[in-house]
């Protein structure tokens, strides 16, 4: 089963869940980071890494002997990635996105493709838990074909946790595309809900079951608790502020250590999970 | 005219709740939400819209059932695995490249440009804001960031106000590359956790990318002595300026909760550091652009 964790804002305690609960469950666990941009879960997890490999994406090469500088592949580039003038041909690497169209189109066969690297992909074990995640290089636009590559690695054994990056754009879709369920963590405040409503239009237009963890569920308003009920959403888990949680956290202790009876928690909020796609 | 974008790398370090109350302290200026993905401040600025535009950006393909011959050629040829083996174009997979489009030999592909958002510009208790509304499950929100600092300062610059305060998107990627290049200042809300430094530090390298002078707040900066202690001398060694240190305070999840911004709501410890850091702040846009 893969559960992807999710939340419309960064912040609420996403990779709390994720690396909790990958620490909390029997059997066979892997625990993907998607947030290429700001991979976190590793500085909480501390995994044993043992193997790393480059991901990149392919871009035009242009052999300015074949050239003729029609211009086809300008006029067929969506993002403006490559552009003919006079004699010359200018590529703009970090705007391709590696579609491959100019090559096909280039009447001259003068375009070849390169790999450009974006990132890398780290792979490691801690506590039984089989971990992958992604780095994304400083400067790069472009996370999705990166958290594609982390999502290669998924071994489809026992379960699968997806952190993904926070919001609901592009990078968040190419994440928890392919979940069977999605936990959406939040924090009971005016925020936290508009929040949570913009991550529940994603999932529903992704036709992806969901629920929610509050976590932080003593500060706020009720505003969270009542969307909720309204959208018939289960509420899997509340996480109290506690200044020892917050404290803990900060350092990048776990949760479960501190409190071991959290891992009963995490294993029913599986269990329920379960129950509810009917696995 | 000076553009500060206020940025976090990791979300909920208070990025928000900080421009809201920069908003209550700033005047004469334009303010611009550049969190088009999950944009926030509206919640504490409440804003009347008095123009609101669609936003499109780039096309998407459409297979014409009737046209298709199933040949099987823009399958093999889309790189990003958009179109089912029932010639169905997945509008989610999509990456809108044409490819399929250029070469189907059919001419079965249609390529539509696609709404995928809105964007305003209101009027709030604090002056104008502009604003928008990535849709769900859609790209391009680099675009519409730019779009929206566009507009911002064109309002600005109509109105003749001097200043553009932009809450930035999350991340390091597309959204906050849009959100920062060629602004005049940077300004990274850390907060003293393990992995808000660890942001923070990837945040500034992307800032130093684009070479903006870029300054750090220190939010919740209690929280974890140790590491608040770390980024000052992070801050130190990489030539950044530490414009504010805020303490932990429920005030502002309260404040939050009644829609105010923490100026507005209370004049504790946390408002009276906010109005330092802001003063700070203001002292370093006023010196960016002169050396
Ligand atoms: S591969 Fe596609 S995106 Fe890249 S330059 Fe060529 S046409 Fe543009
Ligand atoms: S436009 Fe590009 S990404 Fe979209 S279906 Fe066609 S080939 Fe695939």
């Amino acid at each position: 089963m893969i559960v992807g964790i999710a939340s419309g804002k960064g912040g609420t305690g996403k990779t709390t869940v994720a690396t909790n609960l990958a620490l909390s469950l029997n059997g066979k666990v892997q625990l993907l980071d998607c947030d290429v941009e700001e991979p976190n879960a590793h500085l909480f997890l501390k995994p044993k890494f043992h193997g790393s490999e480059s991901v990149g994406i392919p871009i035009p090469q242009v052999d300015e002997k074949l050239c003729t500088f029609c211009g086809k592949c300008g006029e067929i580039c969506q993002y403006g990635a490559i552009l003919a003038v006079k004699k010359k041909v200018l590529v703009f690497p970090e705007l391709c996105h590696g579609c491959g169209g100019c090559s096909l189109v280039c009447p001259e066969a003068a375009i070849s493709e390169v790999m450009r690297e974006i990132g890398t992909v780290e792979k490691g074990v801690v506590r039984g838990v089989d971990f992958v995640h992604g780095r994304l290089h400083v400067g790069e636009p472009m996370a999705p074909p990166l958290i594609r590559a982390v999502k290669e690695k998924t071994n489809n054994q026992g379960t699968v946790i997806i952190d993904a990056p926070p919001g609901t754009s592009c990078p968040v879709i190419e994440s928890i595309k392919g979940s069977g369920y999605v936990i959406l963590v939040t924090e009971p405040t005016p925020f936290g809900l508009y929040d949570l409503t913009l991550a529940v239009d994603m999932v529903k237009a992704l036709s992806i079951p969901s629920g929610v963890i509050i976590n932080k569920a003593d500060i706020g308003d009720r505003g969270v608790d009542q969307f909720c009920q309204r959208e018939n959403l289960p509420v899997l888990l509340r996480i109290p502020l506690e200044r020892r949680i917050a404290e803990a956290y900060s350092r990048g202790e776990m949760m479960v250590d501190i409190y071991p009876e959290y891992k009963e928690k995490f294993r029913s909020v599986i269990s329920e999970v379960k129950r509810l796609i009917g696995e | 005219m000076k553009e500060l974008v206020v940025i976090s790398g990791k979300g909920g370090t208070g990025k928000t709740t900080i421009v809201a109350a920069f908003a209550t302290l700033a005047q004469d200026k334009v303010m611009a939400d550049a969190d088009v993905d999950a944009p926030d401040l509206h919640i504490i600025l409440d804003p009347t819209i008095t123009r609101r535009e669609e936003f499109r950006s780039g096309n998407l393909a459409f297979i014409n059932k009737e046209l298709c011959t199933e040949c099987g050629k823009c399958r093999e040829l889309c790189r990003f695995g958009a179109i089912s083996e029932g010639y169905v174009v997945d509008k989610i997979d999509c990456e809108g490249c044409g490819v399929c489009y250029n070469f189907c030999p059919a001419e079965a592909i249609e390529f539509k440009e696609e709404v995928s958002g809105e964007w305003f510009i209101s009027e709030t208790r604090f002056g104008s804001l502009v604003h928008a509304q990535l849709g769900v499950a859609k790209e391009n929100s680099g675009k519409l960031v730019t779009l929206v600092r566009k507009n911002a300062k064109m309002l600005a610059e109509n109105k003749g106000k001097e200043l553009i305060i932009v809450d930035g998107a999350p991340g390091i990627g597309c959204a906050v590359i849009s959100s920062i290049t060629g602004s005049d200042l940077v300004l990274i809300i850390s907060e003293p956790t393990i992995s808000g430094i660890h942001d923070m530090r990837r945040t500034a390298a992307l800032a130093a990318h684009f070479k903006i002078p870029t300054a750090v707040c220190i939010n919740k900066c209690d929280i974890n002595l140790e590491i608040s202690q770390n980024i000052r001398s992070y801050c130190q060694e990489n030539n950044l300026k530490l414009v504010g240190e805020i303490p932990f305070d429920t005030v502002v999840t309260e404040a939050m909760v009644h829609r105010k911004s923490v100026i507005e709501f209370s004049q504790g410890a946390v408002s009276q550091e906010i109005e330092r850091t802001w003063q700070n702040t203001t002292r370093l846009l006023n010196q960016s652009g002169e050396a």
